[in-house]
């Protein structure tokens, strides 16, 4: 079998961002995942997404580890950098290259098995540290590459594609992140760009890390009766209530507000996330209520969707660390690492 | 919207740009997919089975079908579609075993044909199968008609023309050359069944302006008169400076064949400027390759003549207004030259037809018909190609004759000639697995291949000396596949979508999207990417399933890879191949042999 191409056609009608390029520039190799994927739908938005805030490819690192998930940065902005890591490891080489070059824009893509199960404890970690990236969670419940086994995030009483019911307690990554301290997190659905594509966006602008669970359904192993991760029982139980645009901080002056604008929360760039509207009593910055809020919807069988949560003060790690401004790729040799002598003279100091 | 009915042959019939702009609907997709693989007599049976000269009109066509092409939108080039169908007629083998032949048993009607032109001969092809006794009455001594007189050999060798007429008429036709026919009431007398009139417009257009008349040494020319002169041999020259009056196609052979005979300085004048030409580009581009001159906005006012000859022409220099509606006389001048030659347009000539005879004729002595069925108001008396609705070209005439043979033949049988068959389709799917199709989808960037010319400094030794030498073998197998496959069809079932956007994501020209419902204009200003044309249709599906929007594809630069359908999980897109059923004089007689019997399809 040849693998397909997609061909690029001259005269095709498609616009052109501030940089000149078209959402062609912003793909990356065709996907090899089965017809129908999720996964493919959240590559896409990412691809739009890019292509819409007119990110220099050359400025995106795109980190991933393993499983369906993990192969999809190769499959949107080719012109970025990138790493796949070990299954699990995602986290702690994005906190190494964010350390070394904060000056670029980092994404991470993974999924429920690399997140939730192998790299769990490195997950938490980002979290707590509070590493600046934009970290997508492409959650189907199932591992599909080893053909369809449950996952950590399957809903007790979902049923695999044999029939069998699930019993073990799931991980919500969004109650995972209330518990440790993240800073952004949002739920969306593969087959909702219009949602998802504004929390991409207001993920890459917030300082720190933002964490997307995009539920992203396995079309071979999880898209049957009785799945609660399938297009279908997302479509029926999806709770949009909270609704949210993202407005860059460049046009802020022409787009007026509207009297319905529940919330906005100012971000450290001078963009702004507006909530078009909020359930009553709800705040997405009290931490409290959003769990809450989480809870009540899940035992109702019900997958709350949206920015959930945004801590308009976060602190990212670099400030947390107190490093320079510049990024440590860009210090001299010589200063980064300035020799045994001066080793020596900082360890005499603590003697 | 509501859904789009796909089961309409007429939808995805309009998909096919070329096939719908071809008046007489040749299967353009199917025969270069033909010639893709080598299947050099099938693509000329299929070609001749709906526009009955391939050989012809694979050199002189007026080609409708290149500026419809979709390649246009993709790429800026149509694909060349009529220099293909040259293809096949040069590397197709002996196929005359395979055309329609005549039944011993003929069918007791008589039918008389008014010259032996396209429309005619196509007629003849079209009855002969079905025990028609067909009788030509041509004017010349050769059968042809414009495409023998009036086309010069370096575009149209003879040997191409003879072996195309010839064919129809070894079907069985009777042929009377050298026998005009000089009155239609002694032609009614006759007692055919029916009679049908391809006489062409054989008169050429006459400039009336000062000097016309005064020239005493024969230098002023009418141009389809001098061309016909050329093609028997009774002109054999022409002078050193040459200017041709109009800008049409005739002008282009004028020119072009002035060259051929001695003409060193030749000059196309026009009125009007360069976008309002009613010639076809490419035929501009062949005179100006000749270093033939073509000046624009020069109103032709008087020819000057002194002491009985003409010496030159003189002419307004005029400036138009916008859209070259009003002009202005900015300047006056005279050209000098040898000859004159008037390519102004050419026109019916019915004075053979007795006014009295139930015949009537309109206001631009065009004779009054039926468009569908070309019908005169005597209902035995059916005209097509020039002669029907004035001049056009051999496509239209082959067109109509295809719709006149099926009055023809449900007028003799007793039947109502406006009792017409439909147009039918069959969709074939074209999967063959996974990511795998039968037709050759992938997207091919090769530019449109160049046609190779005879070098100037040889074109000119003879006069039937072909310019055009065709495709070779390379230049061939490149174009086959610039070719976009419109006629496999992405096809569409709403009931089984899950919407997971897989097709949306893949699709290379984004012209997928899914949307709630609306009007066609609010749906058009949604898309993913912009509707930029509205003459192409957008397919709109029934409510999904699961949340009751709708799939609406934008027909307009879909480039048919199937991706779409490669990609979706479960099967809702598919690739199918549209297959046009045109009927014919054969399809409306089921005891007749039918046109499937004399040509099998893949």
């Amino acid at each position: 079998m040849k693998s397909p191409t997609k061909p690029i056609i001259p005269l095709a009608v498609l616009p052109k961002n501030e940089l000149g390029l078209t959402v062609r520039d912003y793909e990356g190799a065709m996907s090899t995942l089965c017809a129908g994927c999720g996964h493919d739908s959240v590559t896409a938005a990412i691809t739009q997404m890019f292509f819409e805030i007119s990110m220099p490819p050359r400025d995106i690192v795109k980190l991933s580890g393993i499983g369906c998930s993990s192969k999809t940065p190769t499959y949107f902005v080719r012109g970025a950098h990138g790493f796949n890591s070990a299954h699990g490891r995602m986290a702690p080489i994005a906190t190494g290259a964010n350390a070394a070059n904060r000056e670029l824009t980092m994404i991470g893509i993974s999924g429920d098995g690399d997140s939730l199960s192998i790299g769990m404890g490195h997950l938490a970690h980002l979290m707590r540290r509070n590493v600046n990236m934009l970290y997508v969670l492409e959650n189907n419940g199932v591992y599909g590459l080893t053909k369809g086994q449950f996952s950590a995030s399957a809903d007790i009483g979902s049923r695999s594609k044999r029939g069998v019911a699930n019993v073990v307690a799931p991980i919500d990554p969004i109650l995972l992140g209330l518990s440790m301290g993240a800073t952004f997190l949002a739920r969306s659905f593969s087959g909702d760009k219009a949602q998802l594509i504004p929390l991409l966006k207001a993920g890459v602008a917030h300082r720190g890390l933002a964490i997307i669970d995009v539920i992203s359904p396995c079309v071979t192993f999880n898209d049957h009766e009785g799945s609660t991760k399938s297009y279908r029982f997302m479509r029926e139980h999806e709770i949009k209530e909270i609704e949210t645009d993202f407005v860059p901080w460049e046009q802020e002056i022409a787009m007026p507000r509207s009297k319905d604008d529940a919330k906005e929360i100012t971000m450290h760039d001078g963009s702004t996330v507006r909530f078009r509207s909020v359930p009553e009593g709800y705040d997405p910055r009290d931490r409290q209520k959003v769990e809450d809020y989480i809870r009540e919807h899940r035992e109702r069988g019900e997958v709350a969707t949206g920015l959930l949560y945004l801590n308009e003060d976060s602190i990212e790690v670099h400030e947390l660390n107190n490093t320079p401004d510049v990024a440590l790729a860009k210090v001299p040799f010589e200063k980064l690492c300035p020799g045994s002598a001066v080793l020596a003279k900082i360890q005499e100091s603590f003697r | 919207m509501e859904p789009t009915n796909d089961r309409d042959p007429n939808y995805f019939h309009q998909v096919v740009d070329c096939q719908w702009a071809c008046p007489a609907h040749t299967d353009v997709p199917g025969y270069i997919r033909l010639i893709a693989q080598g299947r050099f007599d099938d693509a000329y049976l299929l070609n001749r089975s709906a526009n009955v000269f391939p050989g012809i009109l694979g050199r002189v066509c007026d080609r409708p079908c290149e500026p419809a092409c979709r390649r246009n939108r993709v790429d800026g080039t149509p694909v060349a579609i009529c220099r293909l169908k040259r293809v096949a007629a040069d590397l197709s083998g002996d196929v005359t075993d395979r055309l329609p032949t005549a039944p011993e048993t003929k069918n007791g009607k008589r039918v008389a044909l008014v010259g032996a032109g396209p429309a005619s001969l196509a007629v003849a092809n079209d009855l002969l199968p079905l025990g028609y006794d067909v009788t030509i009455f041509e004017k010349y001594d050769r059968a042809g008609g414009l495409m023998r007189v009036n086309i010069p050999e370096f575009r149209l060798p003879g040997e191409v023309l003879d072996f195309e007429t010839q064919c129809i008429i070894d079907m069985g036709a009777t042929i009377h050359y050298n026998s005009p026919v000089e009155s239609m009431r002694e032609l009614l007398a006759q007692g055919f069944d029916a009679v049908f009139v391809g006489a062409g417009a054989p008169k050429g257009k006459e400039l009336e302006l000062p000097g016309r008349h005064d020239d005493t040494t024969g230098r002023i020319h009418i141009g389809i008169e001098w061309l016909k002169s050329v093609a028997f041999g009774h002109i054999e020259s022409i002078g050193e400076r040459v200017l041709i009056i109009g800008v049409g196609n005739t002008a282009m052979d004028c020119c072009r064949t002035s060259r051929r005979l001695g003409g060193t300085d030749v000059r196309v004048m026009a009125r009007r400027p360069r976008d309002f030409f009613k010639a076809s580009p490419w035929e501009l581009e062949d005179a100006e390759e000749e270093d033939i001159d073509i000046t624009v906005n020069h109103a032709p006012k008087r020819f000057v003549i002194e002491d009985g000859k003409l010496v030159g022409m003189e002419f307004d220099i005029v400036e138009w207004d916008e859209g070259a509606r009003h002009s202005t006389v900015v300047d006056t001048v005279t050209i000098a030259c040898d000859d004159v030659i008037l390519a102004i347009g050419q026109e019916n000539a019915f004075d053979w037809v007795e006014r009295d005879l139930g015949i009537e004729f309109g206001e631009w002595e065009t004779p009054v018909l039926d468009e569908t069925t070309l019908q005169s108001t005597l209902p035995q008396v059916f005209f097509g190609g020039d002669a029907a609705f004035g001049p056009k070209n051999i496509i239209w005439a082959v067109a109509q004759a295809h719709q006149a043979a099926i009055s023809i033949h449900q007028f003799c049988q007793g039947r109502d000639v406006t009792d017409r068959l439909p147009d039918t389709m069959t969709l074939e799917s074209q999967k063959m697995g996974m990511a795998q199709w039968s037709y050759h989808n992938d997207y091919n960037p090769s530019p449109r291949q160049q046609m190779h010319h005879v070098e100037l400094t040889q074109r000119f030794a003879a006069l039937d000396l072909e310019v055009e030498l065709g495709f070779d073998a390379e230049q061939t197998a490149r174009e086959v596949q610039r070719c976009l496959n419109c006629d496999v069809q992405t096809t569409f079932k709403a009931n089984l979508c899950i919407e997971c956007d897989a097709c949306i994501d893949i699709c290379p020209v984004r012209c997928l999207t899914i949307t709630a419902n609306g009007d066609e204009e609010d749906l058009r200003s949604r898309l993913n990417a912009p509707s930029v044309n509205p003459d192409q249709a957008i397919y709109v599906s029934a409510a999904l399933p699961q949340t009751g929007r709708v799939m609406v594809k934008d027909e307009n630069v879909c480039v048919h890879c199937g991706l779409c359908a490669q990609r979706c999980p479960t099967a809702a897109w598919d690739m199918e191949k549209f297959e046009l059923d045109i009927p014919y004089a054969a399809d409306f007689d089921l005891l007749s042999k039918t046109r499937s019997d004399t040509l099998t399809r893949s």
